[in-house]
């Protein structure tokens, strides 16, 4: 976990409104590990979810630079988890999952292999050949995964992929993307709202403070793993550690709500 | 078990046979007024006289021979305007400038009543096959150009998010994303079109063919053969049913998931 898979260098967003210059951004410096479970936790519009369509390269950069280690000769550099409904609702699950693969021109049989493995460790095998309005909103979310998983990127983007869950369906998948997560060790980006799901799964968590967004500290999750959820959430170390984020976080949520309110008035 | 209705029948067994029984009630009704003149069998000729005639038609191959020069205008048509149509639409969704550059030329010549410009189209393309083709053409251009691009433009902005993050060159884009997000309205599309393409070749064989249903219809009228007129109007409504009928199986085979909509 030494070399340095994602660098940014005073990267920095602004949206142009017709209200006018709407900083989503401001100047971030930060290195993230290969290898690294990296969580980004903060209040609602603290700009968590454009700095991953940044790295994501759906969005870009209005000022400084980003630098990813570039993925070995064939393979992609990230692949997204996405918030909400994201699968396509005219392909089956299998084909949903194939996606990345498909489009990489990936030969069928290495595909079958690959999203066939991926499809039974989320529990999907049985359903592939359903479409996603036949499936619950865990089970889509599951596909989801397996498709980021399937299509072997270097760096795995996460937006919030278990908020729209029940709290069981949580706890489950999260042991699931531990599982799955543990035996490639990819380098994760895993943007929350949770403080326990940041504690629950990161090495290492951003807190990100209200809008504008800004890196306000960065703390170290000092569990070895690999991790069963709820004996983690058992100890007295993770309750301590979700208090003390808390306290930090607290301000900013506070800080995000009056800003909330001073715009609705 | 449904609710016992009329006679101890299911109430779904009573609709199904009102729905039959209504057209064949009616037929019976025209049968009994034209033979016993309460209609006019010279503008309403008895069912039975009609059935006749297209019998002879068929025996004599001039049912055949009108009807196969339709469809063969229909299908070129259908193909010349719809798939140009599909192509040129979804480009349109895709891309906001070609969307600005052509979307008024497609606002400001849609109203144009097609039949009004048959006789420009006989005009340029002449009173051959091609003529017949165009107008089908046009017909089904709209309703498919429209379509297509509402459809896209109402696919979910997460899903081409999606395509490019995962690394989709335009034309995948264009084959995974686009073409089916757009599939059901495009269906929609093609099933107007294709009322719309019945309606033109009926005109335009009536008046710049020498074979087709709709001459057949029209020559009809200048012999006072009334019996044709109603054998060629039976073939056209029932070529609509069964064209429509088609596209919803089709619809049925490639949009298995539009229920979930």
């Amino acid at each position: 976990m030494s070399d340095v898979k994602i660098r940014l260098r005073d990267l920095s967003k602004v949206f142009q409104t017709r209200a006018g210059a709407f900083t989503a951004l401001e100047p971030m410096t930060l290195d993230i590990p290969t290898g690294c479970f990296f969580m980004i936790v903060g209040p609602s519009g603290c700009g968590k979810t454009t700095l991953l369509r940044i790295l994501a390269g759906l969005e870009t950069p209005t000022s400084g630079t980003l630098e990813i280690t570039k993925p070995a000769a064939g393979r992609p550099s990230n692949s997204m988890v996405f918030q909400g409904d994201s699968l396509f609702p005219w392909m089956t699950v299998f084909e949903n999952a194939a996606y990345g693969l498909r489009m990489r021109h990936r030969p069928e049989g290495e595909i079958k292999d690959v999203v066939g493995h991926y499809l039974q460790r989320t529990g999907l095998s049985r359903f592939h050949n359903s479409y996603p309005h036949q499936l619950s909103g865990g089970m889509r979310q599951r596909v989801s995964i397996a498709r980021a998983f399937a299509n072997d990127p270097d760096i795995l983007l996460m937006d919030e992929p278990f908020s729209a869950l029940d709290e069981q369906n949580k706890i489950l998948l999260q042991e699931e993307l531990l599982r799955i997560w543990e035996e490639t060790r990819k380098t994760v980006m895993f943007i929350t709202h949770s403080v326990d799901e940041a504690v629950t799964l990161g090495d290492r968590i951003m807190i990100m403070t209200a809008h504008p967004g800004r890196a306000k500290q960065i703390v170290d999750v000092p569990f070895e793993r690999p991790r069963r959820v709820l004996e983690l959430r058992a100890k007295p170390e993770y309750g301590e550690l979700v208090y003390s984020i808390w306290g930090d976080l607290r301000d900013e949520v506070q800080r995000a709500r009056a800003l909330d309110e001073e715009n609705a008035a | 078990m449904k609710n016992s209705g009329t006679f101890g029948l299911s109430q779904d067994a009573v609709e199904r046979l009102l729905n039959f029984a209504s057209p064949v009630i009616l037929l019976l009704i025209w049968e009994l007024c034209a033979r016993f003149g309460v209609i006019d069998v010279r503008f309403f000729p008895a069912p039975s006289k009609i059935f006749t005639q297209l019998i002879v038609m068929v025996e004599n191959g001039q049912l055949w021979k009108h009807f196969w020069a339709s469809m063969q205008r229909l299908f070129w048509g259908f193909l010349f305007g719809g798939v140009p149509a599909l192509a040129l639409g979804v480009a349109m969704g895709l891309s906001r400038p070609l969307r600005m550059l052509v979307e008024p030329i497609v606002s400001a010549t849609y109203p144009v009543p097609k039949s009004a410009i048959l006789p420009l189209v006989l005009l340029i393309f002449g009173l051959g096959e091609s003529s017949k083709i165009v107008m089908v053409g046009i017909g089904i251009f709209f309703p498919i150009v429209i379509n297509a691009m509402a459809g896209v433009l109402e696919i979910q902005k997460i899903y081409f998010d999606v395509a490019q993050n995962f690394g989709a060159s335009r034309w995948q884009v264009f084959r995974t994303v686009a073409l089916p997000g757009a599939m059901p309205l495009i269906l929609t599309g093609v099933k107007l079109g294709i009322g719309m393409g019945l309606v033109l070749i009926s005109i335009a064989e009536m008046v710049g063919a020498k074979s087709g249903l709709g001459f057949m219809m029209w020559n009809a009228w200048e012999i006072l053969s009334v019996e044709t007129m109603y054998v060629g109007l039976i073939v056209i409504a029932v070529l609509g049913i069964v064209f429509s009928q088609i596209v919803t199986e089709i619809e049925r085979l490639i949009v298995p998931w539009r229920n979930a909509r």
